[in-house]
């Protein structure tokens, strides 16, 4: 967490939770889903279903999804543009569990991809996403996020972090995690830069990875 | 465990500041005068919300505020106190922007965003510092806030409104401090009697919406940073050390029920009032 995060982010009103730290979860929903969304089936949980209407969370979100920073003067629009835009939305408010007070679950679709990601709007703008496809995952997006989708088995994230280091590309944070042994599995890279199209491409054609997204920063804009 | 405590930051022999943008470069990788130069920006942002939002009577969505910056600003000092009504009209101003849905700097957050604006620039203001002055005292308001993130979530939510606004005032009592000539351990110990002195406010929103009573607690909680920064600068320290203070808040935010935690369900919210304008902005009642 950087000083520019504590006076900052330069964004428009009311809430940096709500508002702010919303478009921040939708904008990295779409990184994950890694195409244009033109569906969403939004769910609300905690705090943002009680009052998320009120902090324009449900705005927030939307221009997050279109691709929009929480300091967009289109935001306050976003409802309006995401109808321009062809993006279909349902809403709906429920218990995901014991998360944060401020959290969604965003299930998306576009150009023949889908994703859902659950992710917890922290305070003052800084957020987590918790959940892919129902792997629990565990990162903010502050840094360069690798994240990789691939096959429970030996050895997967040894091969991973092989090509990163091969790309001399440092590893900040690293999690993994699994829905169960043998299953799925996530693996989370937070990284020091941005790593290569040909590491990217030499990590997608690793036997047993399923997906892989090099998502950029969203803590920095402003 | 990343980032530092108060107790670090109070032993600093040098400027405050200065070790917090050292300490922020050298886990992020960023270089200083980048920092600078954003900060500066920002303070820019800050200075024309105040602008924008002393000239303005445009009510916020809900219409339960949008005039009070201006209506300060636009009274009569009866009190015979410029400084008073200063940090208060621009704290009021930058909150009042926020509602309107325009562009504001969080700090720490959105609800909470008048309060260093207020008082920084209102102090400086009043005593007709520059605004070049205020960039470092801006770099250690953040610092303040990393300290406490540290052991709390800065989020009304989460924490209480303390959490939120006790935070904001505590940085804004260390960047006034700082601006001063106050030491690192006097804005550390502004800090703190600003923290100490925030403990226990809920957070409840009518509607949910950050309007009432969110304006007028920006422009008292800028005042309350000010009081932190002349106790401080007078020498006077807070008697629990400021981790600790930290610790206690942290506490007695997981010690409040969720209906006082900004979900809307209590306190301000729930009187006959606030429920009457929440069924009305959302449509679904009489």
């Amino acid at each position: 967490m950087s000083v520019l995060d504590m006076i900052g982010p330069v964004m428009i009103g009311p809430s940096s939770s709500h508002t702010a730290g919303a478009c921040r979860i939708g904008l990295l929903a779409r990184a994950i889903l890694d195409a244009t969304p033109e569906k969403a089936a939004i769910t609300l949980h905690g705090s943002f279903a009680k009052t998320g209407r009120g902090h324009g969370t449900d705005r927030a979100l939307v221009a997050g999804l279109l691709g929009m920073k929480p300091d967009d003067g289109r935001l306050p629009d976003a409802l309006a543009e995401a109808e321009r835009a062809g993006l279909a939305l349902s809403w709906s408010e429920g218990n995901l569990g014991n998360l944060h007070p401020n959290s969604v679950r965003l299930a998306l679709d576009g150009e023949g991809r889908h994703t859902t990601v659950v992710g917890s709007s922290i305070g003052g703008g800084v957020v987590e996403i918790v959940e892919i496809d129902g792997v629990g995952v565990r990162f903010g997006g502050a840094r360069h996020t690798l994240l990789v989708g691939h096959e429970d088995f030996y050895g997967a994230i040894a091969t991973v972090t092989r090509v990163v280091a091969d790309d001399r590309v440092n590893i900040a944070a690293l999690s993994s995690n699994r829905d169960r042994r043998g299953g799925e599995a996530v693996m989370c890279l937070e990284l020091d830069a941005r790593l290569s199209g040909e590491a990217l491409a030499w990590i997608a054609r690793i036997h047993g990875m399923n997906w892989v997204r090099m998502l950029p920063p969203v803590m920095d804009e402003g | 465990m990343a980032g530092f405590t108060l107790r670090e930051l109070e032993a600093v022999p040098g400027r405050a500041s200065e070790w917090v943008l050292e300490h922020d470069c050298a886990e992020t990788g960023a270089d200083p005068e980048a920092i600078r130069r954003t900060m500066r920006e920002r303070l820019g942002l800050m200075r024309a919300s105040v602008t924008a939002g002393l000239a303005s009577t445009e009510k916020s969505l809900t219409g339960m505020v949008g005039w009070n910056a201006h209506g300060l600003w636009s009274a009569a000092d009866v009190l015979n106190a410029p400084l008073l009504r200063r940090v208060q009209a621009y704290a009021m101003a930058v909150n009042e922007e926020n509602a309107r849905m325009r562009r504001i700097v969080a700090a720490p957050t959105a609800g909470s965003a008048g309060t260093v604006p207020g008082a920084l620039l209102g102090v400086a203001d009043h005593l007709g510092i520059g605004d070049e002055a205020l960039v470092m005292p801006l770099v250690l308001a953040a610092g303040i806030g990393q300290a406490i993130s540290r052991q709390m979530h800065i989020s009304g939510s989460a924490g209480g409104c303390q959490a939120e606004i006790g935070s904001s005032a505590a940085m804004a009592a260390a960047a006034v401090t700082e601006l001063l000539g106050g030491s690192a351990r006097a804005c550390v110990h502004a800090a703190t009697l600003a923290l100490a002195n925030s403990i226990g406010l809920v957070c409840d929103p009518v509607g949910g919406f950050v309007e009432v009573p969110c304006v007028s607690r920006n422009a008292f909680f800028s005042v309350h940073a000010v009081c932190a920064a002349q106790l401080a600068l007078a020498r006077l320290e807070s008697f629990i050390p400021p981790d600790e203070v930290v610790g206690a808040m942290a506490s007695v935010g997981r010690m409040l029920p969720p209906e006082l935690r900004e979900t809307g369900e209590g306190g301000l919210a729930t009187t006959p009032t606030g429920l009457a304008v929440t069924a009305r902005v959302r449509g679904d009642g009489s």
